[in-house]
């Protein structure tokens, strides 16, 4: 009963331009299903993400691993909460982040979890920068 | 079912067939001559309510699945066909949607009256244990039929309830992917779950006769919860407990009856009348009621996986009861202290359910640890506790005993208190609905509500034409067709002036034989076209909110009732939330913005929209539609009249609905009334 193959082949890597994104913006894209939030972060944001104290999450993880290097300004996450599979919302919350309104997750701007009863971050798809204004997701 | 029987038919074809196999014996000895003690009451009526259900839902369930598209582009459409356009389409679906809820009522009055009078107690423990299963099985049946019509809350409650086995160490994530059959919730877990939800039921009823085979091995417990030991003690299955069960049924489908015929909404959620869209979440995820305990100690513990242990374990927790409480008397009645703890536990689980349907905040999640304590320690610390330090009451030494010392107590009540009760617990989901800061829409008086309420034609026939005037050029109207306009029980126009109307409209079809799309104009059998091609243009046209589609916004649309007006709902029939939304909503635009609401660019005031934003200008002002027939030409009583229409377009046979209850009503009493004096009589010499 695990995904045929017609279910696999559409879940091929998907290409997305950055252009139009302006900063503090970001935008939901579907790859697999999956609602991808690509947000232009604000130095604001950015700064915020890597002031914490690593070590005193729940989910320790680094603003660093969580994007590209040379593109701070981008972070990619699967929009898919970790607790049970809600869709957060964007630019809500307490932390800069999302915030979930089914139990009340609450992610910041690296999109790790904060508050609430999810276990872990937003996990980060796999993508690379094809160029500076596009990323393949994939 | 026990023993061989001793039965011989008289007619020879039959002892031809009883030689070969020997059926009809076992009937007869299973449901015929079978000894019932002599004292059980009218809970125990419920076993005989079950069986009946799970009848009813296989059989309605069957005809539905005829006319069912299980795929993610077309279950919600098909669903809506089949109450508008199937021959007692609305019927079926309401029978079998009120239908699960209902089975699940008497589920727990089942379970609970096992409770109460110990009888999960040797030597019933496999009995009880295969109920569990039941339950199991029905709770896995439930769950996927509702996700069946693939409205919002089916969607998002699919994917919160399989997100559950992702708590799983290791091989969660690949369960899910395996209940998915995809990366997210979509068509291929539409398909399977409708697969099994058509399984499952007949594993169910595999199970009950196991059920039933063990109950007739070990004997039906009784209130007194001493075992019949001579003839006196036991009456013959039939007459007595055939009629009496007969008479529950009778009274249970009165009960059955007022949500089918009068509140088919009341136990549902206003969002399952929305698509299921995977890119928005409801603000707030409800399952059905009869989950809303389990979901409340999910939801309290602040762990995922210790949560979703929790929430399974309060279940599984029932299979190991008969160890649990080791107290040799069975039945509360003789236990003081047991007897109070049961009502506390009736009175948290209660309490859970209530808590399950609100918002995860506050003081709700401590409340809701609190209780999920309270539950566990029921069943771990107060039953094994009681079964060592109580004194019960002497239990008498033969049913006949117990008989001649209670000496006639009237179970009349007992119908009344389940209502009052089902009500109290069913209606909480009502509340789910939080009222999100904005004002509560004032109530209205339209022509359609209460059970004899009829659509006022003049309105309707207003109404559209407000529709066609004004809501049209942003808002689809999809599930209505042209020929719908000249159906009975609609605005009342004739075949010709709805063919007329249609005729009015240019409608794309083609390809023709030059394999071009053309315009030609409407006929009857079209559906209104919409103003947008999809949902992006439309979305793109409007500043980024998508008009939504009106077919059925005045069911799609609610507010929160709050405790204690659902329960008073119940009673009086009140079911036009929806319709009061909408007409608040049309007259809710106000130029002056009151202080501390701040609204974005581009959208409006809107004293009733929740959140008061709303991206829709204010659509309706004085004079824009010109009426015939002298009504004002206001906007509260355009308002009213396009209200009046969308209640109409989201549910065109609702006059046929009211009507065959009222027959129904009339019938299930008279019946009913019939029952129970043949009851009265069969039993006037067992007393
Ligand atoms: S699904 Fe997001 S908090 Fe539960």
């Amino acid at each position: 009963m695990n995904p045929d193959a017609s279910t696999i082949a559409a879940g091929a890597p998907i290409e997305v331009d950055l252009t139009p994104v302006a900063e503090g913006q970001d935008i939901k894209v579907f790859w697999r299903g999956k609602p991808i939030y690509i947000s232009h972060r604000t130095k604001k944001q950015i700064d915020e993400a890597r002031a914490v104290n690593v070590a005193s999450l729940p989910d320790p993880q680094s603003d660093e691993a969580r994007v590209k290097p040379g593109h701070e300004q981008w972070l990619v996450v699967i929009g898919i909460c970790t607790h049970l599979g809600c869709i957060p919302i964007a630019h809500e919350g307490n932390y800069d982040g999302f915030f979930c309104p089914c139990h009340g997750s609450q992610y910041d701007s690296s999109g790790r979890i904060r508050q609430g009863p999810a276990p872990a971050n937003l996990p980060v798809p796999p993508y690379q920068f094809v160029s500076d204004t596009k990323i393949q997701i994939g | 079912m026990s023993g061989p029987s001793d039965y011989q038919p008289s007619n020879p074809a039959l002892q031809w067939i009883e030689r070969r196999l020997p059926i009809i014996g076992l009937v007869h000895s299973s449901f015929v001559v079978y000894p019932t003690p002599r004292n059980l009451n009218y809970w125990w009526t419920f076993g005989a309510i079950l069986s009946f259900m799970l009848g009813m839902q296989i059989l309605t369930g069957v005809v539905l699945a005829m006319h069912y598209t299980p795929h993610a582009d077309l279950a919600f459409k098909s669903v809506e066909l089949i109450v508008r356009d199937v021959n007692y389409g609305w019927l079926l679906r309401n029978m079998h949607a009120c239908g699960a809820s209902m089975f699940f009522f008497a589920v727990y009055v089942h379970m609970l009256r096992g409770l109460y009078y110990g009888s999960y107690k040797e030597p019933r423990e496999v009995l009880w244990i295969l109920g569990v299963i039941i339950y199991l099985l029905m709770m896995a049946t439930g769950f996927m039929g509702y996700v069946l019509p693939w409205g919002q809350m089916s969607f998002w409650g699919a994917t919160v309830i399989t997100n559950l086995f992702s708590a799983i160490p290791y091989v969660g994530e690949s369960i899910v992917t395996l209940l998915w059959g995809g990366y997210s919730v979509g068509n291929p877990t539409l398909n399977r779950f409708f697969s099994l939800h058509y399984l499952l039921p007949f594993l169910i009823a595999g199970v009950v006769v196991l059920h039933v085979w063990a109950l007739h091995v070990a004997g039906q417990n009784n209130p007194d919860g001493v075992e019949p030991k001579t003839e006196k003690d036991t009456v013959p299955f039939t007459p007595h407990a055939t009629i009496k069960d007969g008479f529950g049924v009778a009274c249970f489908l009165l009960l059955y009856a007022w949500f089918i015929f009068y509140m088919p909404n009341y136990l549902g959620d206003a969002d399952n009348y929305i698509p299921a869209n995977p890119g928005v979440t409801p603000p707030h995820i409800v399952p059905e009621w009869y989950y809303l305990p389990f979901y409340a100690i999910l939801r309290s513990i602040p762990n995922k996986l210790a949560g979703v242990i929790g929430m399974f374990s309060a279940i599984i927790i029932l299979c190991f009861l008969p160890w649990l409480d080791a107290a040799k008397t069975r039945s509360s009645k003789y236990r003081p202290l047991a007897k109070q703890f049961f009502w506390i536990f009736v009175a948290v689980c209660i309490l859970l359910g209530y808590l399950g349907a609100q918002p995860p905040e506050g003081i709700y999640v401590i409340a809701g640890r609190v209780l999920t304590v309270c539950y566990f320690a029921y069943f771990l610390i107060v039953l094994p506790l009681l079964s060592r330090i109580e004194t019960p009451r002497p239990v008498p030494n033969s049913i006949s005993e117990a008989i001649l010392a209670k000496g006639g107590k009237a179970v009349a009540s007992v119908a009344i208190a389940l209502v009052a009760a089902g009500a109290l617990f069913l209606g909480s989901l009502q509340d789910a609905r939080a009222s999100e800061g904005s004002d509560r829409p004032p109530g209205n008086k339209w022509s359609f509500s209460g059970p004899f309420g009829k659509y006022d034609r003049g309105a309707l026939q207003r109404g559209l034409k407000v529709y066609k005037e004004v809501c049209s050029s942003c808002h689809g109207l999809s599930y209505i067709a042209f020929r719908n306009l000249a159906e009975a029980g609609g605005p009342g126009y004739s075949v010709a002036q709805a063919a007329a109307f249609a005729s009015d409209y240019k409608v794309k079809d083609g390809p023709n034989d030059a394999g071009d799309m053309f315009e030609r104009p409407g006929r009857p059998a079209d559906y209104f076209p919409s103003p947008f091609p999809n949902e992006q243009a439309a979305r793109a046209a409007n500043g980024g909110a998508a008009p939504p589609d009106l077919s059925l916004i005045t069911k799609a649309r609610s507010y929160g009732r709050g405790f204690p007006w659902f329960i008073f709902d119940f009673f009086t029939q009140y079911q036009e939330q929806g319709p009061d939304y909408v007409a608040a909503v049309l007259q809710g635009f106000e130029d002056k913005v009151p202080e501390g609401v701040t609204i974005p660019e581009g959208s409006y005031f809107n004293k009733y929209f929740p959140g008061h934003a709303i991206k829709m200008p204010k659509p309706l002002s004085d004079g824009q539609v010109t009426y015939d027939d002298g009504s004002p030409t206001t906007v509260a009583q355009y308002s009213k009249d396009v209200t009046t229409f969308l209640m109409w377009t989201a549910e065109p046979h609702m006059e046929a609905r009211k009507r065959l209850g009222f027959q129904v009503f009339v019938f299930l009493i008279i019946f009913a009334g019939l029952m129970y004096f043949t009851k009265k009589k069969v039993w006037s010499d067992s007393h």
